[in-house]
């Protein structure tokens, strides 16, 4: 193996046909809409910028305390603060669009219909590569029950979206780990039409404040992220891969270097979003791709695209 | 616009009960204003990945001076209360730390010379001494409340006496100045001062009682708030309080951004408590059902 300069490494990449300039994007919700990331990182050198989610009406969210800092990783409980859609497309897409970033809009909803009527809204709208849509919600119609833990549930949204979308605009779904069989929901959300899977969502903590005695978080439980969960999206990665192997994947969950990013592309992702690093480090997409780079030229490999999956492939040595 | 820079720390200091931190850190002082903040990685440089919290330490910024090193220089105060700031506390001269800054919006000074009173809880004193600087700079005739706990919890007694008319001392077991709380003396501060403005930093509790009774006085109030931040930049949105706009909606708004300093009268302190704040009925985007509604991370 021929250790290359890592200058010369390609890391360009393609996520269910859209070309990417390299793999890492935001994680949606650690982001916003990309302007205060912007005073750190040039927003269009990323490979997109996933929004956090959007829902059809402005939403506060929940009271405070929000977040609770765990062992390498931090719980949150937001509730999906956000301007609504017609706040998005009024003050945020023009914006994206202006600094020339790839908008991957994450959408969620409470029933079907919501999702569906949030698709239908972006018909006519300019300016989104991707549609990344955020079924770990709870629906209204089935007890709050969360979408991404019922295969039926998940492919009757992911179906409802895809139906009013135009078609040249990509579909992610984004999973659960919080599932007993994860390819079981990929399967099921590919058939109803998902461009590709984005893995994975948070995972449902909690943290109980030993003083007061009192749950932390406002909402009592909060979605794990952060280096924590790390090793549980490399195995959904790898599993879905395993089974689906011509299914583009979006790898998301803990990655805070090139080492990680390139462990998650080895389990089969195609291209990597950025989550609570950038609480951490927002210049993390600029270091993580230099670190990617060095990763592959230390390897010899040239393409990005040649370990993706490699850890799937018998008898390498 | 703030910078992500890896400092480098010149002199970590007891004061009291208290860790008092000098940084050189390259494009932070700059722009730096009384009321702004620093975001402080710890537990390693974010490239070293090997720090298990991942969550910024924000820290009001004490004194930050552009000039008189090779590189500025930004000092901060704070009580090492956690795993986090001990690490903080346990750095020596020379070490590395990750700063982000200046952060935040700082206080808004006055045009007119008025007479204003700064009142401090703590560690959170640190910022106004600079800001009292400023405000004599402006001609502005400054009067000082710092309160504490206790005499080991009082932070800037003396520096204040640099700048202000007069200085009074607060603290809860009377082991320093008048024994009780620096909203105890507030009244008697507004009216032998006459001040037309307040400025206030510490604990939530300490300014609410500041901004009712600047609000019952008709007295000018801006307070800088301290809220749990994961990013300090305005991304994840853990640090919101909720806070009348100038359309005269409550919205639940991000303390890193459009904070830390906001008008005492337009932070809804009725929706906050001693261990958080709750989402007003009439905020916008308020949940219909209940405060439990809804979902979602």
């Amino acid at each position: 193996m021929t250790t290359l300069h890592p200058g010369d490494v390609d890391l360009r990449c393609s996520v269910a046909g859209v070309e990417l300039p390299n793999p890492l994007m935001t994680a949606s919700g650690c982001a916003a809409a990309g302007r205060e990331l912007h005073q750190f990182v040039d927003v269009s050198s990323l490979g997109a910028v996933v929004t956090k989610s959007v829902m059809e009406a402005p939403r506060s969210g929940r009271g405070t305390p929000r977040m609770a800092e765990t062992p390498s990783g931090m719980l949150n409980s937001i509730g999906l603060q956000g301007p609504g859609i017609e706040g998005f497309l009024e003050h945020d897409l023009p914006w994206l669009r202006a600094v020339g970033a790839r908008t991957v809009l994450s959408i969620a909803g409470v029933s079907v219909a919501e999702y569906a009527q949030l698709a239908r809204r972006l018909r006519r709208v300019l300016g989104i590569v991707m549609v990344e849509v955020n079924i770990s919600c709870p629906n209204v119609e089935d007890r709050g029950q969360v979408f991404a833990c019922d295969p039926g549930a998940a492919a009757a949204v992911i179906g409802a979206v895809r139906a009013e979308l135009r078609p040249e605009v990509r579909v992610l779904a984004k999973l659960s780990p919080d599932v007993t069989d994860v390819v079981a929901v990929a399967r099921s959300v590919v058939a109803a039409g998902a461009d590709g899977l984005t893995m994975i969502n948070t995972m449902l903590g909690m943290a109980i404040d030993t003083d007061t005695m009192r749950p932390v978080l406002a909402g009592t439980t909060g979605g794990l992220s952060g280096p924590a969960i790390r090793p549980v999206a490399v195995r959904c990665v790898y599993q879905v891969r395993a089974a689906l192997p011509q299914v583009p994947i979006v790898g998301v969950g803990g990655v805070r270097s090139g080492r990680d990013a390139l462990e998650l592309m080895l389990a089969g992702a195609d291209a990597i979003q950025l989550g609570t690093v950038l609480f951490h480090d927002p210049n993390a997409p600029v270091r993580i791709a230099d670190e990617l780079r060095a990763e592959l030229a230390t390897r010899g490999v040239s393409k990005l695209a040649d370990v993706v999956g490699h850890a799937h492939r018998l008898g390498v040595t | 616009m703030p910078v992500q820079v890896t400092a480098e720390v010149l002199s970590l200091a007891r004061v009291g009960d208290y860790h008092h931190l000098t940084l050189a850190a390259a494009g932070v002082a700059e722009d730096a204003r009384p009321g702004h903040f620093v975001g402080l990685a710890v537990g390693g440089l974010p490239g070293d990945g090997v720090t298990p919290w991942l969550s910024r330490r924000a820290f009001s910024i004490y004194r930050a001076r552009p000039t008189g090193t090779a590189t500025g220089t930004v000092e901060v105060v704070f009580a090492a209360n956690g795993a986090g700031t001990r690490w903080l506390a346990s750095r020596r001269p020379h070490d590395q730390v990750d700063v982000i800054g200046p952060l935040g919006r700082p206080f808004a000074l006055p045009g007119e010379p008025v007479t204003c009173v700064l009142v401090g809880g703590g560690y959170g004193a640190a910022p106004l001494l600079t800001l009292a600087e400023r405000l004599r700079g402006r001609g502005c005739p400054v009067h000082v409340a710092i309160g504490a706990a206790t005499a080991r919890r009082l932070f800037g007694a003396l520096d204040a006496r640099r700048s202000a008319v007069a200085v009074t001392v607060t603290t809860e077991d009377g082991s320093a100045g008048e024994r009780g709380r620096v909203s105890d003396v507030l009244p008697d501060v507004l009216q032998r001062s006459g001040a037309e403005v307040i400025y206030a930093c510490g604990p939530m509790g300490m300014l609410r009682a500041v901004a009712e009774l600047a609000t019952t006085s008709g007295v000018h109030c801006q307070v800088a708030v301290e809220e749990a931040m994961a990013c300090g930049f305005g991304v994840c949105m853990t640090c919101v309080l909720p806070v009348v706009g100038s359309d005269g909606l409550t919205r639940m708004t991000r303390a890193c951004v459009e904070g830390p300093v906001f008008r005492g009268d337009q932070v809804r302190w009725d929706a906050i408590g001693p261990r958080g704040a709750a989402v007003p009925r009439d905020c916008v985007g308020a949940p219909a059902v209940g405060p439990s509604a809804g979902g979602g991370h």
